[in-house]
């Protein structure tokens, strides 16, 4: 029963990551229709970024101004920059190719996502950094219910995650920004036609989406010790966007749903089945989603028009 | 010249007006009055004549690999180019004529700590099993993405793809040795006994290239070539003249399944060993890069992107090769992108007054700043010593130039006439001090980072590739 607990709320935890990274390659989805290889590296920049955020100020050990201010720059300065960077890469490789073929967006995605591993591994090196959110998060406020333990930091997780997503719904169908996404989404020509400006809608689609994942990276480098690298973008984009075609790729209820689930999934047979097959679990569910229901638990089959 | 439709010809008319002039172009022409078989020839012969020049172990590794490759894009150049399924899951058939060849003449299914017992099938034998089982492995993902359409296919080819690297490393390590592999091959036994060098399985791979250009040449041309051009290009119309468009998908996967697999078993017998990591997705992007690079749906076009991705990538592993090639290209694409001549010579001589007058100013502010070795060794590295920056620590400085050089390569783009030509001039020098100072001291990342950036510009500029033909959309 404690490990049933544990095991959920770490599924938890892990899924709300999943599920931020797998709005960015859902919203991503639903204006372009363009799978963005490269969102996963966008997470491990804001989790470098993060990193980064630390040293500026004085450390983990040794930090000048109080842990919840850095915990709020962090996120902030994480969520700024990848999302500046995410409308760079939308503006300079995506956009020249808004009208060819559809292979060629998504071989320029593979090239940005290379280029972008390299690039960090070149400038930061391929050894792990660690946050050390040990030193400076205060663990005495965790909370305990029959010996289960859920940490401040997943519950900042958990919390911010829930906040984030339910911001998004609001912009989404709420806003006049909103309306404009969800026009492009259904009919970009249509929409142009209607006076919106496309390009400004996708590139606002692209700020949010990485800002999303740059929080997530946060979120990850602070719940996971000695795990910022430049590999770890491959993976938990991998997962998110398993996350996102499992809830129905362009949902975005879907990509919540989908994440929390993928996370579940992970941390179940870590604890259950066995360490080694945990990757290999939630393709297999992939695969299996896929041939029962291509469009996901969420998603419209598309129409087809002749 | 092939015998096109009323609709494309006159998509095309415009095209044939102000048909391109440039070395490339006028190669083509020449290309297109050759008959093909004979280009092959030549192909061939300058192939085999490669063998015969007394090359060193490493040019013959280079070489070896680059057909593998070659063999690898031709393949999938069926799938992608052809038939049009974006299949990302490719490097998994790769892995599974591999490893398939490495589990039927190793004594994987023996002991294998010791290399006892197994199977070990000859060749002969164990090809033609692997071949077999790689197509119907394509067939069932064939048959699965009947179901899907377009990106759908794309995300269950990526998984399949991801889920055979985890495979072979963590399923039953006893047979399939996990991370370490499996080692100590047999050799594939030929006519005259067993190949036992690089320079043999150079033949062995360039007779397979050769063999297979032709047949595919030939397949193209056919029913079933015409079928899958058909199907790439509308499924709806084909199916409306009666083409059975999903037996002519599931067969394009099979078939590029099946040229991936020779590839794979060849390259293991060659090495004699195989490990995980050799089928990763980082083999899959430089598989595309070969393919993109060459230009989708040319048989031509995937050989030459096989050997040139290969013989830069291998080049750059080196640094006095990669050197070359770094300024090589530099003062190519000059060459290409400024015109006349006497604007190109000005932007030279700019450039190097503006190395020299940087240099000297920031010689005169801090003696330090100057002090570093260059990176590149040889001429090139004591021509570009007193004209370079390079700071004593240029580990950081290397960074930060690395990053502004990207901004600023991203924001050339942007410029318009005079001003990107002006913008050029600090750019290229910076980019020669950055190469200097930390790109050529990390080879083996700046080739990969190289791989992305050709993906990413070729996609930008010349989406058909260099030997592609413009594929026009009929709206």
């Amino acid at each position: 029963m404690q490990i049933l607990l544990q095991t959920i709320v770490n599924g938890l935890t892990a899924g709300s990551v999943y599920a931020l990274i797998a709005l960015g390659y859902t919203m991503v989805y639903g204006v372009l229709k363009l799978l963005n290889f490269a969102h996963g590296d966008l997470f491990m920049v804001g989790a470098f970024i993060g990193y980064f955020a630390i040293g500026w100020f004085g450390g983990p050990t040794a930090l000048s101004i109080p842990v919840w201010v850095l915990i709020v720059f962090m996120f902030a300065v994480a969520s700024f920059g990848v999302g500046a960077l995410g409308v760079a890469i939308e503006r300079f490789a995506y956009r020249p190719l808004r009208n060819a073929p559809r292979i060629a967006p998504l071989i320029t995605a593979l090239g940005v996502s290379f280029v972008l591993e390299n690039s960090v591994l070149l400038l930061f090196g391929g050894l792990p950094r660690s946050y050390d959110s040990t030193a400076f998060i205060p663990f005495s406020l965790s909370i305990h219910i029959d010996s289960v333990s859920i940490g401040i930091i997943q519950i900042l997780t958990l919390v911010l995650s829930v906040l984030l997503m339910v911001g998004l719904l609001f912009l989404v169908n709420r806003t006049i920004l909103g309306k404009s996404m969800r026009a492009v989404a259904s009919d970009r020509e249509a929409a142009e036609m209607l006076g919106i400006d496309v390009n400004r809608t996708i590139s606002m689609t692209f700020l949010i989406g990485s800002a999303l994942a740059g929080s997530a990276g946060v979120m990850y480098g602070l719940g996971y010790a000695n795990q910022v690298s430049n590999v770890i973008g491959f993976l938990a984009g991998l997962k998110a966007f398993t996350a996102a075609v499992v809830g129905g790729i362009g949902s975005i209820p879907g990509a919540m749903i989908g994440g929390l689930f993928i996370g579940l999934c992970e941390s179940f047979s870590l604890s259950y089945v066995s360490s080694e097959y945990g990757d290999l679990m939630v393709f297999g569910i992939l695969i299996a989603v896929m041939l029962i229901r291509p469009t996901g638990l969420f998603g419209q089959a598309p129409l087809q028009k002749v | 010249m092939s015998p096109i439709g009323v609709d494309e010809w006159v998509a095309r008319s415009g095209e044939r007006h102000d048909r391109g002039s440039g070395p490339l172009e006028s190669l083509r022409r020449l290309g297109d009055r050759v008959g093909w078989w004979q280009r092959l020839a030549v192909l061939a012969l300058v192939g085999f004549l490669f063998g015969h020049i007394g090359a060193n172990g490493f040019q013959q590794t280079v070489a070896f690999n680059a057909v593998i490759y070659a063999i690898l894009a031709v393949g999938l150049n069926i799938v992608v180019g052809w038939a049009g399924l974006l299949d990302l899951g490719y490097v998994a058939f790769y892995g599974i004529g591999a490893y398939g060849f490495a589990l039927l003449s190793s004594s994987a299914f023996g002991n294998l700590m010791q290399q006892t017992g197994g199977v070990q099938l000859p060749a002969y034998a164990s090809i033609p099993i692997v071949l077999v089982f790689a197509g119907l492995v394509g067939l069932a993902i064939g048959l699965v993405s009947l179901r899907l359409g377009g990106d759908y296919l794309a995300i269950v080819t990526l998984f399949f793809g991801i889920a055979f690297a985890e495979v072979v490393n963590n399923v039953d390590p006893a047979h399939l040795g996990g991370p370490d592999g499996i080692t100590s091959l047999n050799p594939i036994q030929g006519l005259g006994g067993a190949i036992g060098s690089t320079i043999g399985y150079y033949y062995l791979a360039l007779i397979v290239l050769i063999a297979l250009m032709a047949g595919l040449h030939l397949l193209d041309a056919s029913r079933t070539g015409r079928a899958w051009r058909a199907v790439r290009d509308d499924p709806l119309a084909a199916q409306v003249m009666t083409i059975p468009v999903n037996a002519v998908k599931v067969m394009a996967f099979s078939f590029g399944a099946i040229v991936a697999a020779l590839a794979g078993a060849i390259f293991a017998a060659q090495q004699t060993n195989v490990f995980p990591t050799n089928f990763q997705s980082p083999v899959l992007i430089l598989i595309y890069a070969c393919l993109v690079l060459g230009g989708v749906g040319s048989i031509a076009g995937a050989v030459l992107g096989g050997v040139l991705v290969t013989v830069v990538q291998q080049m750059l592993a080196s640094p006095t090769d990669a050197g070359y090639l770094f300024y090589g290209l530099i003062i190519l694409a000059l060459i290409i992108r400024v015109r006349p001549w006497r604007l190109l010579g000005a932007m030279l001589a700019a450039i190097v007054a503006f190395g020299f007058a940087a240099r000297a100013i920031v010689g005169a502010i801090s003696h330090s700043a100057i002090a570093g070795s260059t990176g590149s060794v040889g001429w090139i590295g004591s021509a570009l010593r007193h004209y370079v920056i390079v700071p004593a620590n240029p580990m950081s400085y290397g960074n930060v130039l690395y990053v502004l050089l990207i901004c600023a390569l991203v924001g050339i783009v942007r410029l318009k006439g005079i001003w990107r030509l002006i913008a050029t001039v600090p750019t290229v020098y910076f980019g020669a001090c950055c190469w200097e100072a930390r790109l050529s001291v990390d080879p083996a990342i700046t080739a990969q980072i190289m791989i992305g950036a050709i993906l990413i510009v070729m996609m930008a500029v010349r989406p058909e590739g260099l030997l592609g033909a413009r594929r026009v959309e009929i709206i």
